[in-house]
């Protein structure tokens, strides 16, 4: 994985990627790529740096180093392309608690071209929340919030995950399901990138990057 | 339908989503239901207008020799800080939930969905703003040919405030509570709106056109409507790097 990457197949490549939160460096020097069929866990200690990668990756927080290509150009060039393929799901479930599930669900949808009811349904039932879609959203648990996030999954086009703690407050059977949809999807020929401490090393196709914590530098 | 070459074919750039004015519709649709079911802060700032202007006579005198003279400038500075109070909220929820950050990575231009969410957030409170402002002029005894001046003026009046107030609510939005902070930033650039927005009704009163103070107010707004919307999006933008 730390090889130089095959730059013709790769979608995202990252090349001596370094990244500072509050004037502390967190890592530099990080290079790796993401292809089609690929699943990517990143691990590390607390503090490391893994969510500002994944916000890195995400292009929600610039990068102090390096430099990212999507297929083979310049990311920055080309975010409007790269969104287009990519679906980012953070720390945060990005749902409304005023809005019900299934208006929650249909705005993501609708960023899709998918306005089909019946399926959006579908994917709610799909993740347990059969008999919640008209529950304002501020009535359902952590783990239902975050499943309503996670029927997205189940409805998306986009190839390119990006999941930041996708397991945080799921039990037992959803994470089961959500790692049966990141193998379904990758053996489909997309592309999942991951920060989980889970140990998913029975998935097939994992491949992981360890973020360790950079020793200080003198100035 | 989720075969590879669909995969590769979005990857390459080809795929086929929604155009942007669809998403945008989608938008002003959530936008609305989502506004419309926090009563509280819609009912705050027109709670707030009413009860600066009814208490102003009681704190001053109930006659009209002082009360007339100054109804324009005591309408306008409360409608100006309920809009102002209005604002602070716009953002910030968005912000810790992570549906801001959904926004930008969605692919779509960011500008015009903010300019969705301000333009909803105006309809529910600035709006009512308007129809509520010539009862509390009576109270004031503002003169009957001023009436209409003050809801014209309060129409764009307010559209500005709200455009150029968003800029401030989405630069502060990850700053806690920012309230001092945003009045801060914004009010040098109320001020011009404020004292068109008074000149107008001054005018009215003592029997001059108000057209002038009227044209420049409406200047005012569709340069805030055609510059804001950009400053918007990337105040946003300065939010969410710095979660």
């Amino acid at each position: 994985m730390f090889e130089p990457p095959s730059a013709a197949s790769a979608w995202l490549q990252v090349e001596q990627l370094a990244c500072e939160r509050d004037e502390r460096r967190l890592f530099s020097d990080l290079s790796f790529s993401v292809s089609a069929g690929d699943m990517l866990q990143i691990e590390g200690p607390n503090g490391v740096g893994k969510t500002s990668l994944m916000r890195v990756l995400a292009g929600l927080l610039p990068a102090v180093e390096g430099r990212l290509l999507w297929q083979g150009e310049p990311l920055e060039d080309q975010w409007s392309e790269f969104y287009q393929a990519t679906l980012f799901l953070g720390h945060l479930a990005g749902i409304k608690p005023e809005l019900t599930t299934l208006e929650n669900l249909s705005w993501y949808a609708a960023q899709e071209g998918e306005t089909d009811e019946a399926l959006l349904e579908q994917a709610l039932a799909q993740v347990g929340l059969q008999g919640y879609e008209d529950q304002p959203a501020h009535q359902l648990s952590a783990g239902q919030k975050r499943r309503v996030a996670l029927a997205r999954l189940l409805i998306t086009h986009k190839p390119f995950w990006l999941l930041d703690e996708p397991f945080t407050a799921l039990d037992k059977a959803a994470v089961a399901a959500l790692e049966q949809r990141m193998v379904a999807h990758t053996r489909a020929g997309g592309a999942v990138v991951l920060i989980s401490h889970h140990a998913l090393e029975g998935l097939p196709g994992l491949k992981k990057l360890v973020l360790q914590a950079s020793v200080e530098e003198g100035r | 339908m989720k075969s590879p070459a669909r995969f590769e074919a979005v990857v390459q750039g080809q795929g086929n989503p929604p155009g942007d004015f669809a998403v945008f519709k989608a938008a002003l649709l959530r936008e609305w239901r989502l506004q419309v079911r926090r009563r509280g802060d819609l009912l705050n700032p027109l709670v707030f207008f009413a009860l600066v202007v009814v208490l102003f006579p009681l704190g001053i005198s109930p006659t009209q020799e002082i009360l007339a003279p100054v109804a324009p400038g005591v309408l306008w500075v409360a409608a100006l800080l309920a809009t102002l109070m209005s604002l602070d909220a716009l953002f910030r929820p968005d912000l810790l939930d992570g549906s801001l950050e959904q926004t930008l990575v969605s692919g779509y231009p960011v500008a015009p969905l903010a300019l969705a969410k301000v333009g909803v957030h105006w309809l529910l409170s600035g709006l009512p703003l308007v129809f509520l402002s010539p009862f509390l002029g009576v109270m004031l005894y503002l003169p009957w040919q001023a009436q209409g001046v003050l809801m014209l003026s309060l129409l764009l009046g307010s559209l500005a405030l709200s455009l150029i107030g968003s800029i401030g609510a989405a630069l502060t939005a990850g700053v806690g509570k920012s309230g001092v902070l945003m009045t801060l930033l914004v009010l040098p650039l109320y001020i011009p709106i404020l004292i068109f927005g008074t000149g107008a009704m001054q005018a009215a009163i003592v029997g001059n056109p108000p057209g002038a103070h009227l044209a420049l107010l409406g200047a005012l707004v569709l340069l805030a409507l055609s510059l804001s919307p950009w400053a918007i999006a990337a105040g946003l933008k300065i939010a969410v790097s710095g979660e």
